[in-house]
């Protein structure tokens, strides 16, 4: 039997059809993994309590703190302190929620606590085919292992609570094609900061992407990660890479990947996975990864992105009034003139961490950087594990020690200072160079002025106090 | 949910391009576990001074804005995180739609769910709409969703797309959970027919 070429995204999406979309109504969708963090979920079992009803599937949903949770160090009785108030009754609130409606829950001071999109692909959770939502638009990350991931509201995370399923109508796909070879100090981060700047943070609404080309293929699942991560940020709920012998490879031997003759019969399913030859996109675009320099962001939004050492741009030059008064707000808030230079601009903070840039090799990227040497003295330095698994194979290998003797904070698994919920934040006015995915208004804390990059470009800041070109360093 | 059909309103103009779920409700404000008094943080960062003070030249402080039902944004509007608090907010504050050029998808879908109207009209017409309210703060525009349109107070009616699904749970105050629970045969069918899917997950 012949059949019509299909893509990663169509394949994935006809499997979970539970009711096909008609005119009047979405298609019914299954949902394979449920995520659930403190945050969005609150008031989804508080509908699911009013209504009396259950979570359908609990052993598909599994439960993290991350967002509000304090990454201070332990106290001496081996516990994080929580001084929040508020935040300690949303963290008590989701514990009794997991108990009462039996999901499990990684909590905070256990040792697979961290960030919901970290730990999901260290547990072996996430998985090739699936399909995988939480109340949060990162959840884009997971589509680096050929799964169909976004990030869904709380009303939406009660529908899945109860049901399993999501209301969805069928979305375009977008092929984003990525060939050549990064060049030595040029990352993953960048390559996605420099998409995303090329679309523009508006250029992927209604489209899932899919990421293609020698480019992509040669990056490991970390990398991938960081680039479907930030998918969300150029419109796209979802991002995606097709599996190969890279995903199977990171996902053996983790915790919850089948095991035996289930994981022979896994891997020969996931094989199935990748786009057909002569199937086709809605949409395209494409990137040589071999012309990427850094890139670093100028504005207020991750679309206001450009290579390290260009000059910020005028807003006199755009034509469309929008986009100038967009501009000219965004280099307001930022404290940059048109045509100035951002290497060498002295900055406060700089932040290495949250679910775009916080795993095993994002850290020894940034060691590689500091090792031996010193955080500038104007600068501050936090640096967050993703996850306590992440936190202990650094401490294991040394890297907080490079860390810590460079100058820099070790701190406690969380998200933390990518969006300043808990005490991490930035004062009125000050700059960061963060390797996190929002450079919003206040984003990183009220007043708060971000320069979103590599770890790399994070690390090499460190150590001069200005904004600096890692490969003067590397 | 209360059955959407038609109802009129002045506007707030707020022609910002991009507007994030980051201004429309700080991630500070989103440690509550209920929805209560979410309208009070609405756009905080744009509305408050330091000292938490009304910052008198901003839209939403002025005294016509209080009685609003439309927003009127720029571009994209709702872009950024999943956070179904930022149409929480709007609808706190007393917004029952917001018009814009496009909408995130994520912000578009939230706002359906809990019934606060994105609506989707051409640029020209968007132009049109604020050139308008900018001028004559008082205008009252109709929204009527079930014709799909937005009348203007010369008698131009200006169209918006909907999804047919959200827009019927909409006119018939059905809620959306409700029908996805009406679907539990179909959906223990596939769970039957898919029973690795539903056992490899945790184990």
């Amino acid at each position: 039997m012949t059949t019509r070429p299909r893509t990663l995204f169509e394949k994935i999406w006809e499997s979970h059809i539970v009711r096909p979309q008609t005119a009047d109504t979405p298609a019914v969708l299954y949902i394979d993994l449920h995520l659930v963090h403190e945050v969005t979920s609150p008031q989804a079992f508080t509908q699911l309590r009013e209504r009396g009803l259950s979570v359908r599937r609990p052993n598909q949903t599994i439960a993290t703190m991350d967002h509000s949770t304090p990454t201070t160090p332990r106290g001496l009785d081996g516990l994080i302190p929580i001084l929040d108030p508020q935040a300690g009754a949303q963290l008590a609130q989701l514990e009794r929620n997991c108990l009462d409606f039996g999901i499990p829950l990684f909590k905070l001071g256990s040792d697979k606590q961290g960030i919901v999109h970290v730990i999901g692909p260290e547990q072996g959770l996430t998985q090739p085919g699936m399909t995988i939502v939480c109340g949060d638009s990162h959840t884009s990350t997971h589509g680096a292992f050929g799964a169909l991931a976004f990030g869904i509201g709380t009303s939406e995370v009660a529908h899945v609570m109860a049901t399993q399923c999501l209301l969805q109508n069928k979305p375009r796909t977008m092929e984003v094609r990525v060939d050549g070879q990064l060049q030595p100090g040029v990352t993953a981060k960048d390559i996605i900061l420099a998409i995303i700047a090329k679309i523009g943070i508006g250029g992927g609404t209604g489209y899932v992407f899919e990421y293609t080309g020698s480019a992509i293929r040669a990056l490991s699942m970390e990398e991938r990660m960081t680039i479907c991560n930030m998918s969300i940020e150029g419109g796209a709920r979802a991002g995606m890479v097709a599996p190969d012998e890279t995903t199977f490879s990171y996902i053996a031997g983790r915790p919850h990947a089948p095991q035996g003759a289930d994981w022979e019969r896994a891997v020969e399913q996931w094989r199935t996975l990748p786009t057909d030859e002569g199937a086709t996109y809605d949409a395209a675009i494409s990137l040589d990864a071999g012309t990427l320099r850094p890139m670093i962001t100028y504005g207020t939004n991750p679309g206001m992105g450009m290579a390290i050492d260009q000059p910020v741009p005028d807003p006199e030059a755009l034509g469309d009034p929008s986009q100038r008064a967009a501009l000219d707000k965004a280099l307001n808030y930022m404290g940059l003139q048109p045509g100035q230079q951002l290497l060498g601009k002295p900055v406060d903070v700089v932040f290495l961490g949250s679910c775009t840039n916080s795993r095993i090799t994002d850290l020894r990227m940034a060691a590689h950087v500091l090792r031996g040497r010193k955080v500038a003295p104007n600068v501050r330095m936090l640096v967050v594990p993703g996850s306590q698994q992440v936190k202990q194979q650094a401490e294991a290998e040394g890297l907080r020690d490079i860390f810590v003797e460079a100058g820099a904070e070790w701190r406690e698994a969380g998200c933390s200072m990518c969006i300043a919920m808990n005490e991490d934040k930035l004062e009125p006015g000050q700059y960061a160079v963060s390797t996190s995915n929002r450079n919003f208004e206040g984003r990183q804390g009220k007043g708060g002025r971000t320069f979103l990059a590599s770890p790399l470009t994070a690390a090499a800041t460190a150590i001069k106090g200005k904004i600096t070109d890692a490969r003067e360093l590397v | 949910m209360e059955p959407i059909t038609t109802f009129s309103g002045t506007c707030v103009v707020l022609p910002i391009e991009n507007i994030d779920t980051d201004q429309i409700i700080p991630a500070r404000f989103l440690k509550a576990t209920d929805k209560q008094g979410m309208g009070d943080h609405l756009f905080a960062d744009w509305r408050y001074d330091e000292g938490g003070q009304p910052k008198p030249d901003f839209v939403l402080n002025q005294p016509e804005a209080q009685r609003a039902q439309i927003l009127i944004g720029g571009h994209n509007f709702g872009c950024g995180s999943s956070r179904e608090h930022a149409p929480w907010a709007l609808q706190g504050f007393g917004f029952r739609a917001v018009i814009s050029t496009y909408f995130a998808d994520i912000f578009r879908n939230n706002a359906l769910k809990v019934g606060l109207l994105p609506l989707m009209v051409a640029p020209e017409a968007h132009g049109q709409i604020i050139a308008l309210c900018t001028a004559d703060p008082g205008a009252q525009l109709t929204v009527d969703l079930d014709a799909q349109q937005v009348l203007l107070p010369d008698g131009t009616a200006v169209s918006f797309p909907i999804d047919p699904f959200a827009k019927y749970c909409l006119l018939n105050g059905v809620d959306q959970l409700g029908f996805l629970l009406s679907q539990d045969d179909a959906i223990a069918q596939y769970e039957d027919q898919h029973t690795a899917r539903v056992t490899t997950v945790l184990h």
